[in-house]
Protein backbone atom coordinates (compact mmCIF):
# COMPACT_ATOMS: atom_id res chain seq x y z
CA UNK A 1 0.00 0.00 0.00
CA UNK A 2 0.97 3.50 -0.49
CA UNK A 3 -0.11 7.08 -0.86
CA UNK A 4 -1.58 8.18 -4.04
CA UNK A 5 -1.06 11.56 -5.13
CA UNK A 6 -3.03 13.55 -6.92
CA UNK A 7 -0.82 16.30 -9.33
CA UNK A 8 -2.31 19.65 -10.93
CA UNK A 9 -1.76 20.33 -14.58
CA UNK A 10 0.78 23.62 -13.52
CA UNK A 11 2.98 20.46 -11.20
CA UNK A 12 3.07 17.62 -13.71
CA UNK A 13 5.95 19.07 -15.25
CA UNK A 14 7.89 17.50 -12.33
CA UNK A 15 6.19 14.17 -13.05
CA UNK A 16 6.86 13.44 -16.52
CA UNK A 17 2.95 14.37 -17.12
CA UNK A 18 1.41 11.79 -14.45
CA UNK A 19 -1.33 12.97 -12.62
CA UNK A 20 -1.43 10.84 -10.13
CA UNK A 21 1.87 9.58 -8.09
CA UNK A 22 2.54 6.98 -5.11
CA UNK A 23 4.25 8.32 -2.22
CA UNK A 24 5.50 7.42 1.23
CA UNK A 25 5.26 8.95 4.90
CA UNK A 26 3.62 9.43 8.56
CA UNK A 27 2.95 12.75 7.62
CA UNK A 28 2.50 15.51 5.05
CA UNK A 29 6.34 16.65 5.54
CA UNK A 30 7.37 13.20 4.98
CA UNK A 31 5.19 12.51 2.17
CA UNK A 32 6.69 15.45 0.01
CA UNK A 33 10.39 14.67 1.21
CA UNK A 34 9.51 11.09 -0.28
CA UNK A 35 8.27 12.71 -3.27
CA UNK A 36 10.98 15.29 -3.71
CA UNK A 37 13.22 12.19 -3.88
CA UNK A 38 11.65 10.98 -6.97
CA UNK A 39 10.49 14.07 -8.50
CA UNK A 40 12.88 16.74 -7.71
CA UNK A 41 11.93 19.95 -7.11
CA UNK A 42 8.39 19.78 -6.59
CA UNK A 43 8.43 20.07 -2.75
CA UNK A 44 10.21 23.63 -3.42
CA UNK A 45 6.85 24.84 -5.28
CA UNK A 46 4.44 23.61 -2.14
CA UNK A 47 6.78 24.91 0.81
CA UNK A 48 8.05 28.28 1.04
CA UNK A 49 11.62 29.03 2.12
CA UNK A 50 11.06 29.26 5.54
CA UNK A 51 9.17 26.09 5.44
CA UNK A 52 5.35 26.39 5.74
CA UNK A 53 2.87 25.33 2.99
CA UNK A 54 3.21 27.72 -0.06
CA UNK A 55 0.13 29.95 0.48
CA UNK A 56 -0.90 29.69 -3.89
CA UNK A 57 -1.71 25.37 -3.28
CA UNK A 58 -4.23 23.62 -1.31
CA UNK A 59 -3.11 19.98 -0.25
CA UNK A 60 -5.80 17.77 1.12
CA UNK A 61 -6.48 14.52 2.75
CA UNK A 62 -8.63 12.83 1.37
CA UNK A 63 -11.71 14.99 1.68
CA UNK A 64 -9.92 17.89 4.24
CA UNK A 65 -7.73 20.73 3.86
CA UNK A 66 -4.52 20.20 5.79
CA UNK A 67 -4.73 23.60 7.05
CA UNK A 68 -7.54 22.26 9.66
CA UNK A 69 -5.53 19.05 10.28
CA UNK A 70 -2.30 20.85 11.49
CA UNK A 71 -0.66 21.70 8.08
CA UNK A 72 2.84 19.32 7.37
CA UNK A 73 2.10 18.12 10.42
CA UNK A 74 -0.88 16.39 9.04
CA UNK A 75 -1.23 12.68 9.64
CA UNK A 76 -1.29 10.26 6.79
CA UNK A 77 -1.56 6.88 6.62
CA UNK A 78 -1.60 4.12 3.72
CA UNK A 79 -4.59 4.17 1.25
CA UNK A 80 -5.13 7.92 2.14
CA UNK A 81 -5.67 9.76 -0.96
CA UNK A 82 -3.58 13.23 -0.90
CA UNK A 83 -4.91 16.11 -3.40
CA UNK A 84 -2.59 18.61 -4.81
CA UNK A 85 -4.93 21.66 -5.92
CA UNK A 86 -3.57 25.48 -7.07
CA UNK A 87 -5.06 28.20 -5.27
CA UNK A 88 -7.97 30.24 -7.04
CA UNK A 89 -7.04 33.41 -5.42
CA UNK A 90 -6.50 37.39 -6.37
CA UNK A 91 -8.48 40.44 -7.22
CA UNK A 92 -8.30 44.21 -7.33
CA UNK A 93 -6.29 45.01 -4.16
CA UNK A 94 -3.34 45.25 -6.22
CA UNK A 95 -4.60 47.34 -8.82
CA UNK A 96 -6.29 49.38 -5.70
CA UNK A 97 -3.16 49.58 -4.14
CA UNK A 98 -1.01 51.02 -7.48
CA UNK A 99 -3.84 53.43 -7.62
CA UNK A 100 -3.51 54.48 -4.12
CA UNK A 101 0.91 54.69 -4.54
CA UNK A 102 -0.05 56.77 -8.08
CA UNK A 103 -2.56 58.98 -6.28
CA UNK A 104 -5.33 58.23 -8.81
CA UNK B 1 -9.15 33.58 -28.62
CA UNK B 2 -11.95 32.63 -26.43
CA UNK B 3 -14.99 31.82 -27.57
CA UNK B 4 -18.13 31.66 -25.41
CA UNK B 5 -21.78 31.42 -25.39
CA UNK B 6 -23.89 34.57 -24.89
CA UNK B 7 -25.84 33.02 -22.32
CA UNK B 8 -22.93 32.18 -20.10
CA UNK B 9 -21.23 35.50 -20.28
CA UNK B 10 -25.02 36.98 -18.98
CA UNK B 11 -24.75 34.22 -16.05
CA UNK B 12 -21.55 35.31 -15.35
CA UNK B 13 -22.05 39.18 -15.38
CA UNK B 14 -25.39 38.44 -13.61
CA UNK B 15 -23.71 36.83 -10.75
CA UNK B 16 -21.23 39.75 -10.82
CA UNK B 17 -23.91 41.99 -10.24
CA UNK B 18 -25.65 40.06 -7.50
CA UNK B 19 -22.63 40.19 -5.07
CA UNK B 20 -21.34 43.83 -6.09
CA UNK B 21 -19.79 45.62 -4.53
CA UNK B 22 -18.04 42.12 -2.99
CA UNK B 23 -16.46 40.39 -5.74
CA UNK B 24 -17.79 37.32 -7.53
CA UNK B 25 -16.09 34.31 -8.82
CA UNK B 26 -16.23 31.12 -10.12
CA UNK B 27 -14.81 28.76 -12.94
CA UNK B 28 -16.97 27.33 -16.83
CA UNK B 29 -15.73 24.27 -17.14
CA UNK B 30 -15.38 22.29 -20.52
CA UNK B 31 -14.10 18.78 -21.71
CA UNK B 32 -10.82 18.45 -21.12
CA UNK B 33 -8.72 19.22 -24.74
CA UNK B 34 -11.23 20.90 -26.07
CA UNK B 35 -11.13 24.85 -25.43
CA UNK B 36 -14.94 25.05 -25.13
CA UNK B 37 -16.23 26.18 -22.03
CA UNK B 38 -19.93 24.99 -21.20
CA UNK B 39 -20.94 24.22 -18.03
CA UNK B 40 -21.26 27.86 -15.37
CA UNK B 41 -20.09 27.15 -11.87
CA UNK B 42 -20.60 30.35 -9.73
CA UNK B 43 -18.40 29.92 -7.00
CA UNK B 44 -18.22 31.32 -3.16
CA UNK B 45 -15.86 34.04 -2.41
CA UNK B 46 -14.57 32.72 1.36
CA UNK B 47 -12.85 36.23 0.67
CA UNK B 48 -16.36 38.31 0.86
CA UNK B 49 -14.40 41.46 0.11
CA UNK B 50 -14.60 44.11 -2.49
CA UNK B 51 -10.89 43.52 -3.51
CA UNK B 52 -10.12 39.76 -2.81
CA UNK B 53 -11.37 36.69 -3.71
CA UNK B 54 -10.57 33.45 -2.69
CA UNK B 55 -12.60 29.92 -3.72
CA UNK B 56 -13.28 28.03 -0.54
CA UNK B 57 -11.18 25.59 -0.39
CA UNK B 58 -13.49 22.76 0.46
CA UNK B 59 -15.87 23.71 -2.70
CA UNK B 60 -12.82 24.09 -4.69
CA UNK B 61 -12.26 20.25 -4.37
CA UNK B 62 -15.63 19.01 -4.66
CA UNK B 63 -16.04 20.96 -7.83
CA UNK B 64 -12.33 19.59 -8.90
CA UNK B 65 -13.24 16.33 -7.96
CA UNK B 66 -16.48 16.86 -10.32
CA UNK B 67 -14.74 18.04 -13.46
CA UNK B 68 -12.06 15.25 -13.20
CA UNK B 69 -14.76 13.02 -13.26
CA UNK B 70 -16.73 14.14 -16.16
CA UNK B 71 -13.26 14.31 -18.13
CA UNK B 72 -13.89 18.36 -17.92
CA UNK B 73 -10.88 21.40 -16.65
CA UNK B 74 -11.72 24.61 -15.61
CA UNK B 75 -11.83 26.29 -19.44
CA UNK B 76 -12.79 29.72 -17.96
CA UNK B 77 -11.61 31.28 -14.36
CA UNK B 78 -13.50 34.45 -13.54
CA UNK B 79 -13.81 37.00 -11.24
CA UNK B 80 -14.82 40.11 -10.91
CA UNK B 81 -13.14 43.69 -9.94
CA UNK B 82 -15.93 46.11 -8.72
CA UNK B 83 -14.40 49.28 -8.76
CA UNK B 84 -11.11 49.25 -11.43
CA UNK B 85 -10.44 47.88 -14.75
CA UNK B 86 -10.66 44.83 -15.55
CA UNK B 87 -6.97 43.78 -15.84
CA UNK B 88 -5.18 41.03 -13.95
CA UNK B 89 -3.90 42.68 -10.92
CA UNK B 90 -0.12 42.01 -9.16
CA UNK B 91 -2.08 39.55 -7.13
CA UNK B 92 -4.58 37.67 -9.98
CA UNK B 93 -1.25 37.23 -11.95
CA UNK B 94 0.79 35.30 -8.78
CA UNK B 95 -2.26 33.42 -8.28
CA UNK B 96 -2.62 31.93 -11.69
CA UNK B 97 -2.50 28.16 -11.64
CA UNK B 98 -3.95 27.24 -13.85
CA UNK B 99 -1.78 27.33 -17.28
CA UNK B 100 -4.99 25.74 -19.72
CA UNK B 101 -7.61 28.54 -18.47
CA UNK B 102 -8.52 31.64 -19.90
CA UNK B 103 -8.57 34.49 -17.36
CA UNK B 104 -12.02 36.62 -17.63
CA UNK B 105 -12.70 39.31 -15.13
CA UNK B 106 -15.63 41.31 -15.17
CA UNK B 107 -15.73 44.91 -14.05
CA UNK B 108 -18.52 45.96 -12.42
CA UNK B 109 -18.10 50.02 -11.83
CA UNK B 110 -20.38 50.81 -14.31
CA UNK B 111 -23.80 50.20 -13.24
CA UNK B 112 -24.97 50.31 -17.18
CA UNK B 113 -22.14 48.66 -18.91
CA UNK B 114 -20.44 45.90 -18.01
CA UNK B 115 -16.89 45.75 -18.88
CA UNK B 116 -15.17 42.16 -19.78
CA UNK B 117 -11.71 41.03 -21.04
CA UNK B 118 -10.47 37.84 -21.30
CA UNK B 119 -6.21 37.03 -20.78
CA UNK B 120 -3.79 34.18 -20.57
CA UNK B 121 -1.79 33.98 -18.35
CA UNK B 122 1.34 31.70 -17.85
CA UNK B 123 4.32 32.08 -15.72
CA UNK B 124 3.41 35.43 -15.08
CA UNK B 125 3.18 36.71 -18.76
CA UNK B 126 -0.29 38.25 -19.34
CA UNK B 127 -1.66 38.00 -22.63
CA UNK B 128 -4.82 39.84 -23.27
CA UNK B 129 -7.03 37.83 -26.14
CA UNK B 130 -10.11 38.64 -28.10
CA UNK B 131 -14.15 37.44 -26.96
CA UNK B 132 -16.05 36.05 -29.72
CA UNK B 133 -19.42 35.33 -28.28
CA UNK B 134 -21.78 32.59 -30.04
CA UNK B 135 -25.58 31.68 -29.60
CA UNK B 136 -28.45 34.03 -29.23
CA UNK B 137 -28.95 35.93 -25.66
CA UNK B 138 -31.73 34.86 -23.95
CA UNK B 139 -32.07 37.33 -22.27
CA UNK B 140 -32.40 39.96 -24.30
CA UNK B 141 -34.80 37.95 -26.01
CA UNK B 142 -37.37 37.66 -22.55
CA UNK B 143 -36.72 41.20 -21.51
CA UNK B 144 -37.69 41.89 -25.25
CA UNK B 145 -41.06 40.17 -24.83
CA UNK B 146 -41.70 41.27 -21.30
CA UNK B 147 -41.22 44.85 -21.73
CA UNK B 148 -41.09 45.77 -25.78
CA UNK B 149 -37.92 47.51 -25.14
CA UNK B 150 -34.74 45.80 -26.94
CA UNK B 151 -32.58 47.73 -24.63
CA UNK B 152 -33.87 47.05 -21.77
CA UNK B 153 -30.84 44.86 -21.19
CA UNK B 154 -27.49 46.22 -19.80
CA UNK B 155 -24.91 46.63 -22.75
CA UNK B 156 -21.88 44.84 -22.61
CA UNK B 157 -17.91 45.83 -23.65
CA UNK B 158 -15.43 43.94 -24.36
CA UNK B 159 -12.01 44.04 -24.57
CA UNK B 160 -10.79 47.84 -24.68
CA UNK B 161 -13.33 48.49 -27.80
CA UNK B 162 -13.82 52.36 -27.47
CA UNK B 163 -17.55 50.90 -28.54
CA UNK B 164 -20.22 49.39 -26.11
CA UNK B 165 -21.84 46.36 -27.70
CA UNK B 166 -25.90 46.84 -27.43
CA UNK B 167 -27.47 43.12 -26.70
CA UNK B 168 -30.45 42.67 -29.20
CA UNK B 169 -32.58 40.02 -29.77
CA UNK B 170 -30.85 37.67 -32.89
CA UNK B 171 -32.76 37.20 -35.54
Amino acid sequence: MAIDVRIPTILRSYTGGAKAVAGAGDNLAELLTNLDGTYPGLRGRLITPEGGLHRFVNIYVNDEDVRFLGSLDAKISDGDTVTILPAVAGGAFGLAAAAAVLGR
Amino acid sequence: MLTIHREIIEAIVAHARRDHPDEACGVVAGPVGSDAPQRHIPMENAERSTTFYRFDSTEQLRVWREMDDLDEEPVVIYHSHTATEPYPSRTDISYAGEPNAHYLLVSTRDERTAEIRSFRIVDGQVSEEPVQLVGESMDAMRSYEESGDPHAVQSFMFGQSPAAVDYECQR
